[in-house]
């Protein structure tokens, strides 16, 4: 029977009902959904200020419901820094893509790291310029094919993939730094669970908590959202192993 | 009542009194000279633990000014300070500001251009400063000081403005006022707004945490409907027409009978004053308009005492570019030239006579 009683799910009120402008199979819309559950969760709707980016997730603030800071494109850990240093009661988190947080953006990421800002990154390797129609970004598998590599990434005119997650894991400031992904069910709660974790860890005055969510860019990728699942766990995943590299 | 303090300080040092002691709540800066001392006297005084002040060495102008955009939303008076090098950096960060209509400070002390040119005081940021300096259509609140006490005032002033126009200020100034000494009388102190302050004050639009009983606030300067993003852009214009109706500041020196006006800021203004004097003595009546604003232009205060004059020198530490701005006010009515020294070398009021006289003796 059909009943409020018997609901064993809803949808989270940090949700808007605003429909969401990602494309079909993309890992941004699960992610804000985690986020929002999250913040719902704890009950700090009240108490959180969200950072977007420039990329895809750049609408993000018409989705969750929070107060937002809009950031020009990779500096959304300087806004953070500040909003939290000046309101430390406040949780405060930036949502970040490839690009925006391991191209443009490297010396604002690295620093509030090794700062260790008490702050949640969610970082959305999608390894792939989504927003801006399919170009390399830093984090582009050598011989992936996007707009700006026709021929495939070739390492000596692009030089490597960027394991910026590893190299964060390195500095003194982070506390928690993790590599998830939301391609399945199992994957999903995982994935929750570590931003959960995240936002627990930036009231503990323990450093900068890191999410990096491995995700897929359907468009961009110019594939199928099941081929891109697919193309992900073959391809992603062995450069981007998943797992914790830092819980203190 | 509070007694009056007196202090022997350098520019620099008295922009970091003047911000602990109007109650601000945080600076975020990167090294750079001619200006360094803001962050070290700040850093020396300590004043997180007295009034609970956030003082941050940032690792980039860039990520400074992004520090004042995440400080700003939140209601906090935030400023920075730097040298031209570091300005063009925060160009950025400044559009986005204007953008989401967000208050803050930034202080400009000029060296020498272009590049990473000379570490001695220049006006050549004029332009930058003045029409912009990002893109896009937005302009910034500009404060000129020329003395070390206006360094101190134009703190407390700087921040007013920025929150009661909600857009960026800032103070342009130079190395030369920067590294004087001179005697400053000291601003009052004031407490620092307590949250439920900011939230009375400016609850309407700071980003802190959405209760349940309000929309959520989002400072952003992103809108993809071009018809709003117009609608956006003129109210911008509006406002800039309600801070130059409002907030034109100039002075007027010896100017009732003047025949020729010098117009000049800054360090500029204090040099010319001295050549107003030298060319009184010789009989010459020379008077000198000093904008104490450079936007909004003083150009109404121009035109006033044009019917008056004959012509006019622009005086600038920079090869010309006020100069423009007076002759937008002056409009071809009478001659206006320019007399400038650049890459740091400051003028003596003597040789600044000799261009006014050159002025006279070539009409
Ligand atoms: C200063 C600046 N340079 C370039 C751009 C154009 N731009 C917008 S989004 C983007 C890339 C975003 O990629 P990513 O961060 O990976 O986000 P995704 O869309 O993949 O989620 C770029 C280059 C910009 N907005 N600002
Ligand atoms: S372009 Fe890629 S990242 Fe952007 S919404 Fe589409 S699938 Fe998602
Ligand atoms: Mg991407």
């Amino acid at each position: 029977m059909i009943k409020p009683e018997n609901a064993v799910y809803s949808r989270t009120k940090v949700l808007t009902d605003n429909i969401m402008h990602y494309c079909p199979g993309c890992s941004h819309g699960t992610v804000h959904k985690l986020i929002a559950e999250v913040i719902d969760e704890m009950g700090i709707q009240d108490k959180t200020i969200g950072v977007s980016p420039v990329g895809c997730g750049v609408f993000a603030y018409n989705y969750l419901d929070i107060d937002w800071l809009e950031a020009a494109h990779g500096r959304a850990p300087a806004l953070a820094t500040a909003a939290k240093r000046l309101n430390p009661d406040r949780y405060v988190f930036t949502y970040q893509g490839d690009g925006d947080l391991a191209s443009i953006g490297t010396a604002e990421i690295m620093h509030a790291c090794n700062r260790g800002e008490n702050i949640v990154v969610i970082f959305i390797n999608n390894a792939i310029y989504g927003m801006t129609g399919g170009q390399m970004a830093p984090t582009t598998l050598v011989g992936q094919v996007t707009a700006t590599t026709p021929y495939g990434r070739n390492v000596e005119l692009n030089g490597y993939p960027l394991k910026i997650t590893e190299l964060i894991a390195q500095l003194p400031g982070t506390c928690y730094v993790t590599r998830q992904t939301v391609y399945n069910p199992l994957t999903v709660r995982k994935a929750k669970r570590a931003i959960r974790k995240a936002f627990e860890n930036s009231m503990l005055k323990k450093g900068t908590s890191f999410v990096e969510v491995v995700g897929t860019c359907s468009s961009g990728w110019k594939l199928t959202p099941v081929e891109a699942n697919q193309w992900m766990v073959d391809n992603m995943f062995p450069e981007y192993p998943l797992g914790d590299m830092k819980d203190i | 009542m509070e007694k009056t303090e007196y202090k022997l300080l350098k520019g620099n040092e008295v922009i970091a009194i003047a911000a602990i002691r109007c109650g601000c709540d945080g600076y975020f800066g990167y090294p750079i000279t001619p200006q360094s001392e803001v962050m070290e006297t700040l850093m020396e005084l300590k004043p997180w633990e007295t009034t609970g002040m956030v003082v941050l060495q940032a690792e980039s102008e860039v990520a400074s000014i992004n520090m004042l955009y995440g400080g700003a939303a939140t209601g906090k008076k935030v400023f920075t300070s730097s040298s031209s090098p570091g300005i063009s950096l925060m160009a950025e960060g400044l559009t986005y500001l204007a953008g989401a209509e967000l208050p803050c400070l930034v202080v400009n002390v000029v060296r020498g251009g272009p590049g990473l040119g000379t570490i001695q005081p220049a006006q050549s940021d004029y332009f930058q400063a003045t029409k912009g300096g990002g893109h896009g259509d937005y302009r910034l609140i500009v404060l000129a000081p020329a003395s070390v006490q206006e360094m101190n005032d134009f703190v407390d002033l700087g921040f007013e403005l920025a929150f009661k126009y909600r857009n960026p200020v800032m103070i342009l100034s130079d190395g030369m006022i920067g590294q004087m000494m001179e005697k400053v009388r000291l601003s009052p102190e004031k407490p620092r707004l307590t949250n439920a302050e900011i939230e009375e004050r400016y609850g309407s639009w700071t980003v802190v945490g959405k209760p349940s009983t309000r929309e959520r606030h989002i400072a952003t300067s992103l809108e993809l409907d071009s018809a709003k993003q117009e609608k956006f852009n003129q109210k911008l214009v509006a406002k800039y027409a309600e801070v130059t109706k409002n907030e034109t500041r100039y002075e007027k020196i010896m100017c009732e009978d003047a025949e020729y006006l010098i117009v000049a800021y800054g360090s500029s203004a204090r040099i010319s004053q001295k050549t107003v004097e030298l060319a009184r003595e010789k009989g010459i009546k020379l008077g000198l308009l000093r904008p104490i604003t450079l936007y909004p232009y003083p150009t109404e205060a121009i035109r006033e005492i044009l019917p008056q004059l004959k012509s006019v020198l622009a005086v600038e530490m920079s090869t010309g570019q006020m100069v423009e701005d007076v002759r937008l006010a002056v409009n071809g009515k009478i001659p206006v030239e320019h007399y400038g020294r650049a890459g740091g070398m400051i003028p003596s009021p003597e040789e600044v006579l000799d261009a006014v006289e050159n002025l006279i003796w070539r009409k």
